[in-house]
């Protein structure tokens, strides 16, 4: 029994992963680099919700479409300030270095609202648990209802990339941006769009996360970003079907880790994955192979 | 003609080298000059060491963005292997080797060492990727390394190592045996061995080092492969070869500035604050801050950029904020096509003007 009970917080844990990992890989697949900042943006919707809904009292519903609305705007702007004049840049380092940036900024602008001290973070889900196998195994609400997002939201996005024109135009955008252009793509909306949405799925992630984990201080998207770019890459980097499957596995690998082998060394040996798969195949499990030109 | 053409380069190149020891040494000079005069208040004293080890990292860091042109978040992880290792050897021959100097120096020896083969062993599988893979295979590096230290428990009696990963209970050492490695709480008790004068002596080895490796043809072979990697392989440079030389010298440096900061402490354990992410990230903008490749202004900026904040005591609570900021705004200002051209537009308006006022008179 307990091994189904570490399967399924695996399988919630998992499912926070994916929706980060869904930005992150979004993201990288259109823009190219690497978005240090997503995981700071979970931690600023996660604060958002919690001032909203534990300050000033307002319901749930209101605090979590505060934070998407909030996080969407932030990643725009970041995206506006900080990336786009460094997209022609000759270093490739120089984006990947103010992206560090940015994350550090946002962290250091939450420590100096909201202090160093962490913050019991109250459920915003209201669904009631479910036992099963006379109550033997546990299925709590913020479980279920993670889960439940996540293939939603997961569900959603490929039908608007698939289905719709602005879905087409990322694909085209990540294909080749020249190309776009010349037909007719808006390339600078189409990443200002694609940065909207991954902050958006940050902002949920991030509800959840701390649903789920009640503890939130400025530095609680940091690790969880991390490791869900971890996800993304064992997924296959820029495959959005690749981020759920990456997302999943490594939760459960997270929750397995630090049950059966040391609750010390989980984190080590989530890097230690990645480590191996970028050895083993750095495309990830449903990435596709590109080769370099000279 | 040729010939000349190459000495007189290495002669700029040399002058160059000359005027950055000369301000380290004149650096020091002053240093010693007020400390004799008894006027530097004890927060400075404090800090001389400290100054020497962030401006080793920065400099070897420098090597691995600046020269090798990779980015790595990792460097504080080489720290902290060589702290440990060297705090390690310092604690077992405290009363083996009496002598201080000599065990110090065996104890950088080793440090450098440790750091830069775990330089090398990470170095083998992880060159391989580049850019953000890079980046983020070397934090998770860094993050293994602190939790690894983290939860490792090492004594010593009669019968030699004993070796745990739960506490210190089940190392079942003798009666007469030591503890050294206390998990999480590291190890206490280090020869409090280094000064500023070491400190100076080794960023000058460092400084010295690392500036003729650059101007070296292997210097030489590693900028061609930051500028062109394909360009590079297709002249017959060895890749992995020079990768595998920047990287593991920078690691050794970074795990020489571990054995200064170790026993610069009398507590050494492996927090975040020390040896976490926060410790890479700042080395990495002092060297952004000093110029990328720059190895004077790295030194320049992590003096800098370490002494303001605390001579700015009100200053302290928004200090991580300025580095955030410098970073952005160093990249943007340096990096960024638009601000490139904005740049050359004001240089060609002020020389234009110059000569203006020269045609005037």
């Amino acid at each position: 029994m307990s091994f189904l009970q570490y399967l399924i917080s695996g399988l919630s844990l998992g499912s926070v992963y994916a929706l980060i990992a869904l930005g992150y890989t979004m993201v990288y697949g259109i823009a190219k680099m690497l978005n240090f900042a997503h995981g700071d943006v979970i931690m600023i919707g996660a604060f958002t919700t919690y001032t909203i809904c534990s300050a000033l009292g307002l319901p749930p519903a209101a605090g979590v479409l505060a934070a998407v609305v909030l996080c969407t705007l932030l990643g725009v702007c970041i995206e506006k300030v900080a990336y786009k004049p460094l997209r022609k840049a000759a270093s490739p380092l120089a984006v990947l270095i103010t992206a560090i940036g940015v994350s550090y900024l946002l962290q250091n602008v939450a420590l100096l609202i909201f202090g160093t001290n962490t913050k019991a973070f109250t459920s915003v889900v209201s669904v009631n648990a479910v036992r099963l196998a006379d109550g033997q195994l546990t299925i709590t609400g913020e479980t279920i209802v993670t889960i439940v997002s996540c293939i939603v939201i997961m569900a959603g996005l490929m039908i608007f990339i698939r289905k719709t024109k602005a879905g087409q135009a990322m694909l085209a955008v990540s294909e080749d941006k020249g190309a776009a252009q010349l037909m007719g793509i808006n390339v600078n909306g189409t990443i200002a769009l694609t940065f909207a949405i991954g902050s958006a799925l940050a902002a949920v992630a991030g509800v959840l996360l701390c649903s789920a984990y009640p503890s939130l201080n400025p530095y609680t998207g940091s690790m969880p970003g991390i490791k869900a770019f971890v996800a993304a890459v064992f997924g296959g980097i820029g495959s959005i079907p690749g981020a759920f499957i990456g997302g999943i596995l490594l939760g459960i690998i997270e929750i397995f880790a630090k049950a059966y082998i040391s609750s010390q060394m989980a984190d080590a040996i989530v890097f230690a994955i990645l480590i191996v798969i970028l050895l083993i195949k750095p495309t990830g499990i449903l990435g596709r192979n590109i080769q370099e030109k000279v | 003609m040729k010939a000349l053409k190459v000495k007189m380069k290495s002669d700029k190149n040399l002058r160059s080298n000359l005027i950055t020891f000369g301000m380290v040494i004149g650096v020091y000079i002053i240093m010693q000059v007020l400390l004799a005069a008894g006027v530097v208040s004890s927060l400075v004293r404090g800090l001389l060491v400290p100054l020497c080890t962030y401006a080793i990292l920065a400099v070897s860091l420098n090597l691995t963005v600046g020269i090798l042109g990779e980015l790595s978040l990792g460097h504080a992880g080489f720290m902290c292997i060589g702290a440990f290792t060297s705090a390690f050897f310092s604690k077992c021959m405290q009363e083996a080797i009496p002598i201080a100097a000599l065990r110090f120096t065996i104890a950088i020896l080793i440090g450098a060492l440790c750091a830069g083969l775990m330089g090398l062993l990470i170095g083998i599988p992880v060159l391989r990727l580049k850019g953000d893979y890079l980046a983020i295979v070397t934090l998770a590096f860094g993050e293994i390394a602190k939790n690894v230290i983290n939860m490792l428990y090492i004594g010593v009696d009669e019968a030699g190592l004993h070796f745990s990963t739960k506490s210190s209970l089940e190392l079942n050492l003798s009666e007469n045996g030591t503890v050294i490695i206390q998990g999480a709480q590291g190890i206490t008790g280090t020869p409090n061995d280094s000064s500023f004068t070491v400190g100076i002596v080794l960023l000058l080895i460092t400084l010295f080092v690392i500036l003729n490796l650059i101007h070296s043809r292997d210097g030489r072979a590693i900028m061609a492969i930051r500028d062109n990697t394909i360009a590079a392989e297709s002249i017959g440079i060895p890749i992995t070869k020079y990768k595998l030389m920047a990287f593991s010298v920078s690691a050794a440096f970074a795990g020489m500035a571990g054995v200064l900061y170790a026993h610069n402490l009398s507590t050494l354990s492996a927090t975040p604050k020390n040896f976490g992410y926060n410790m890479s990230i700042m080395i990495l903008v002092f060297v952004v801050l000093g110029g990328i490749g720059n190895i004077r202004g790295s030194v320049i900026a992590a003096v800098v950029l370490t002494l303001l904040p605390e001579l700015l005591r009100g200053l302290n609570d928004y200090r991580m904020l300025i580095y955030a900021v410098v970073l952005i705004a160093m990249m943007l200002f340096n990096w960024a096509p638009a601000c490139i051209q904005w740049r050359e537009k004001m240089v060609y308006r002020l020389k234009s003007r110059k000569k203006l006022t020269k045609e005037a008179e």
